[in-house]
């Protein structure tokens, strides 16, 4: 038994639950953090499981990391430094490729090499998703009103909304609707005609989405790759120096300051209710700690279905958690290298190795990806996001060597036959074999590997059913639906319970923003 | 790398302070000399020579090139004869302008389109249905800009008379250095001036050519700079500078209609339908609400503004492409997007968006100026946006009229 108590208790170290915890204690309140593993940042961590290789092992690049937060916590103090990532190379079966590049007349020679009309397209294209990103994206600093309440504060919210969208232009309107509506593929069907073009900006569309390219309402997700171009030179999208870890480490070292205390190797077992007031937290290893409010940073299941005894919620708020989406559908696969891989399209070492390479050839390509995990296996040739962070940070390998991020869809949670070590590492050679089509060199270079399958980043990581964004960001999942009707503004059926992680408003990625706006909630309301 | 024009092998060593900027992804010298003076006053004294390739350029050839030249641009393209050059903006369907440049009639059936951004797809888009062939040709083609008092003498020994008697905004065809060119009587300058147009292969020699005639008649290869002041005396707008592209603009107070950029001449309201027409007849009725004007800023109030800090005015010696308000009283009524000091006129100008009510040539109106660290308004006068537009800009002489420099 502990005797200390806390103002508030934050459930999983994860990059939204340290966000809250420093906002609290900013704020004067006593915070205690509690993470089960030896390392903070949840899914956000820089682990150097091969000595000397440093493997952002999960979540790989920032996107929205929100720039508030960035200058409330004054996280470049506590050692935060976004590295620029500024070019998208895909490699195409022909020998040929599609690139991008962070100059736009160099991106529009390339683009114009493909289809002269696509070029001219893609600033089109680029102007309109802006607009319709500075249109949406102050939703994204709102906390959700809940459209089924009469309450003043929730109409209000409303009619701001309302309001908003009055002020779209018809073609802005017109195109925020099609965005709502089709698939990616449709979508970016009516603007281009080059597969890898489609195919490469179709993927912002899918990743971490049980969804393929030609699935209604992906290209909703499009618009959130826009979201981070809003503020131009200073966008917080990158690589973060010393992996994605530090993220994690610059804000629990913010909180630290702040007075919060952060405790690792310390699971909850479970959150204590008392007369339908949560009152602190039981450890796994039986010690307790009391709170005025207790937060969780963890995922909507585990938040509500692991920590809290069923029968201190409501029956249907019980079934609308259990129906929420959150079948995992990609994996990770990080790599030491001895040398960088050698692209037969584009041989030796060039610009490109700072930049993200994209596996996405053509929507044919994506779309066979997902036929495979649609009926339960894993894609045989998949979807691949890769970045060599060594060439960006230095730091990241020994001088000379390099390590590899690989993400890669799919990998459905529920394999059929279920996820063992031998359909790991079938998996991890699947990727391999894909990437050696296009870099001949790589297999041969491989010097340590890890592989993430989303039964591992259950396990391991604490997602449940390995989905990166604690839940899918389908449109049924998104906004005052998140995580579900009448608790999307960070509070639950349990008084003095938050939720505070990527499965509530806006939802995931590395933004911090569900975080921050739970604190600000908790301060408002209870605190 | 940035791309290199066909000339590159040729201006490179002429650049002495390796002073370039990026044109539409090329390469393009700002200035040869170190300063841009002497360029300047080649264009206005002698003549220039002024690598124009980076412009976008586009081939429209087949039984609808016409119809669809007439659907796309605001002049009545059915007036446009054999050789005749129009020039031309283009808008979007609520009238606002998206682009301008020059409409060249090479046949019956087809044409050369200028612009200064990609249009490829606006003109393929606009061709549904119709038959005709759309090629983007901005890499076929060369394009040098020959401006200048001296300019037609130069071409006369250049190009043994060939456009000796070529009219204001006609063509026709030649050889220079050895190669076959083609020659308007265009350009940016507001000067006499042509622009010759040739095969990239033939780029060197054409170069070659013009400054072997020229070197007599003082010819001088001339940069960015210097054009950017020439064209503000001229008065030409300038894409991206003086307007913002309508499909470009993110928000709608950024797109300008032809008569708010003082392109009024060039909307063919009685021809056939073209698009934007609809909404130009039906601003045309209630007014524009900006017009574009000249500025000419008082130098009495520039000198009494500096004489408060004790100092002589000090005005830029190089063009500038800022937006700076515009006032009447102490009311901000308009900005200005362009302007320089004119060495050839020794006024402070600039072309500027003023309110229509305010916009009357000879209103009295206020310009705000920088005087060591503090905004001040300087007197300036509202008048029309061609500062300086000699007799020899359109008139034909013979060449032998013409006195020798």
């Amino acid at each position: 038994m502990s005797a200390s108590r806390y103002d508030a208790i934050i459930v999983g170290g994860g990059h939204n639950g340290l966000v809250t915890a420093a906002y609290l204690a900013s704020a004067r309140k006593k915070v205690l953090v509690l993470e089960k593993r030896h390392v903070l940042g949840g899914a956000a961590v820089t682990e150097e499981i091969n000595p000397g290789f440093k493997y952002s092992v999960c979540s790989y690049v920032v996107s929205l990391l929100r720039p508030e937060i960035i200058r409330d916590l004054e996280l470049p103090k506590h050692g935060l430094q976004i590295l620029p990532l500024e070019s998208t190379f895909t490699p195409l079966p022909n020998g040929d490729y599609l690139a991008r590049w962070g100059d736009h007349d160099q991106t529009r020679r390339e683009i114009y090499r493909h289809s002269p009309r696509d070029a001219d397209a893609y600033d089109d294209f680029g102007k309109l998703m802006y607009q319709l990103a500075v249109a949406v994206k102050p939703i994204l600093a709102m906390v959700p009103p809940d459209p089924t309440s009469m309450s003043p504060k929730d109409l209000m919210g409303f009619l701001r909304l309302g309001k908003h969208f009055r002020g779209l232009g018809h073609e802005q309107f017109h195109a925020l609707h099609k965005l709502m509506t089709m698939s990616s593929a449709d979508y970016l069907d009516e603007w281009f005609e080059t597969e890898a073009l489609k195919a490469t900006m179709s993927s912002s569309g899918i990743i971490g989405t049980f969804l393929g390219p030609r699935s209604p309402g992906t290209a909703y997700v499009l618009l959130h790759h826009y979201m981070g171009e809003i503020d131009g030179a200073m966008r917080a999208w990158g690589f973060v120096k010393g992996g994605t870890g530090s993220v994690s480490e610059s804000i629990a070292s913010a909180a630290r300051e702040h007075g919060a205390e952060i405790l690792t190797e310390a699971g909850v077992a479970q959150v204590a209710v008392k007369n339908g007031k949560a009152t602190g937290v039981v450890l796994d290893d039986g010690r307790e700690y009391t709170a005025s409010v207790v937060v969780s940073g963890l995922d909507p299941k585990r938040t509500f279905l692991d920590l809290v005894d069923a029968n201190s919620l409501p029956d249907d708020f019980v079934r609308d958690i259990e129906r929420f989406k959150i079948r995992g559908s990609s994996g990770k696969v990080n790599l030491s290298l001895s040398e960088l891989p050698n692209f037969t399209s584009k041989p030796g070492v060039g610009p490109l190795h700072k930049g993200a390479v994209s596996i996405s050839p053509s929507i044919d390509y994506l779309e066979r990806a997902y036929d495979e995990a649609k009926y339960g296996d894993f894609s045989s040739r998949p979807y691949m996001d890769i970045i060599m962070p060594s060439m960006i940070d230095a730091g990241m390998a020994p001088p000379g060597k390099h390590v590899m991020s690989i993400f890669v869809q799919y990998a459905p949670s529920d394999l059929r036959g279920g996820w063992d070590e031998t359909k790991r590492e079938a998996f991890g050679d699947a990727v391999v074999d894909t990437l050696a089509q296009y870099a001949p060199n790589l297999p041969e270079a491989i010097l340590h590997r890890q592989v993430l399958t989303p039964w591992d980043i259950d396990r391991d990581m604490g997602l449940t059913d390995g989905n990166i964004f604690h839940g899918e960001l389908s449109l049924h999942q998104l906004f005052c639906m998140r995580p579900t009707v009448g608790h999307a503004d960070y509070t639950t059926p349990v008084r003095g319970y938050y939720q505070a992680g990527s499965g509530t408003h806006p939802g995931g990625g590395v933004t911090g923003a569900s975080g921050r706006l739970a604190a600000l909630k908790i301060l408002k309301e209870a605190l | 790398m940035l791309r290199t024009t066909p000339f590159h092998s040729r201006i490179a060593p002429l650049n002495l302070a390796q002073n370039w900027r990026r044109w539409s992804g090329y390469l393009a010298a700002s200035a040869y000399e170190f300063h841009h003076n002497r360029e300047y006053w080649a264009i206005r004294n002698s003549a220039a020579m002024i690598d124009v390739s980076p412009l976008y350029k586009y081939g429209i050839e087949g039984p609808d090139a016409e119809r669809l030249l007439d659907r796309v641009v605001t002049r009545d393209v059915t007036k446009c004869e054999l050789h005749q050059v129009f020039y031309t903006p283009w808008c979007d369907d609520d009238g606002k302008v998206m682009d301008d440049g020059t409409l060249t009639r090479l046949a019956d059936d087809s044409f050369r389109l200028t612009s200064a951004e990609p249009n490829l797809r606006w003109l393929q888009d606009n061709a549904l249905g119709m038959n005709v062939g759309i090629r983007d040709i901005s890499d076929d083609l060369a394009a040098l800009a020959l401006q200048g008092p001296n300019a037609r003498r130069i071409l006369h020994d250049a190009a043994d008379g060939a456009a000796d008697d070529l009219r204001f905004f006609r063509l026709t065809k030649g050889e220079i250095g050895g190669v076959p060119v083609e020659i308007t009587r265009t350009g940016y300058t507001g000067d006499l001036g042509y622009e010759i147009w040739t095969d990239p292969a033939n780029a060197e020699a054409l170069w070659d050519g013009l400054m072997e005639a020229g070197d007599k008649h003082r010819i001088l290869p001339a940069g960015m700079l210097a054009l950017d002041v020439a064209r503000v005396e001229a008065g030409l707008i300038l894409i991206s500078v003086d307007y913002v592209p309508a499909h470009q603009a993110v928000i709608e107070g950024r797109k300008s209609s032809p008569f708010e950029l003082g392109l009024g001449w060039t909307v063919k309201l009685g021809g056939n339908w073209f698009v934007g027409r609809d909404a130009l007849i039906a601003e045309k009725e209630r007014g524009p609400e900006w017009e574009f004007r000249g500025l000419d800023v008082s130098w009495d109030s520039l000198e009494a503004l500096y004489g408060e800090v004790g100092l002589p005015p000090q005005l830029p010696s190089e063009g500038w492409r800022t937006s700076v308000p515009v006032y009447s009283g102490n009311t901000q009524v308009g900005y200005a997007t362009s302007g320089c000091w004119s060495p050839l006129l020794k006024k402070y100008i600039a072309l500027a968006h003023i309110q229509s009510q305010y916009a009357g040539i000879g209103t009295n109106l206020r310009v705000e100026v920088t005087v060591e660290h503090y905004r001040k308004k300087a007197a300036a006068r509202v008048v029309e946006t061609q500062f300086f537009n000699p007799e020899r800009k359109r008139s034909n002489p013979s060449v032998a009229d013409e006195v020798p420099a």
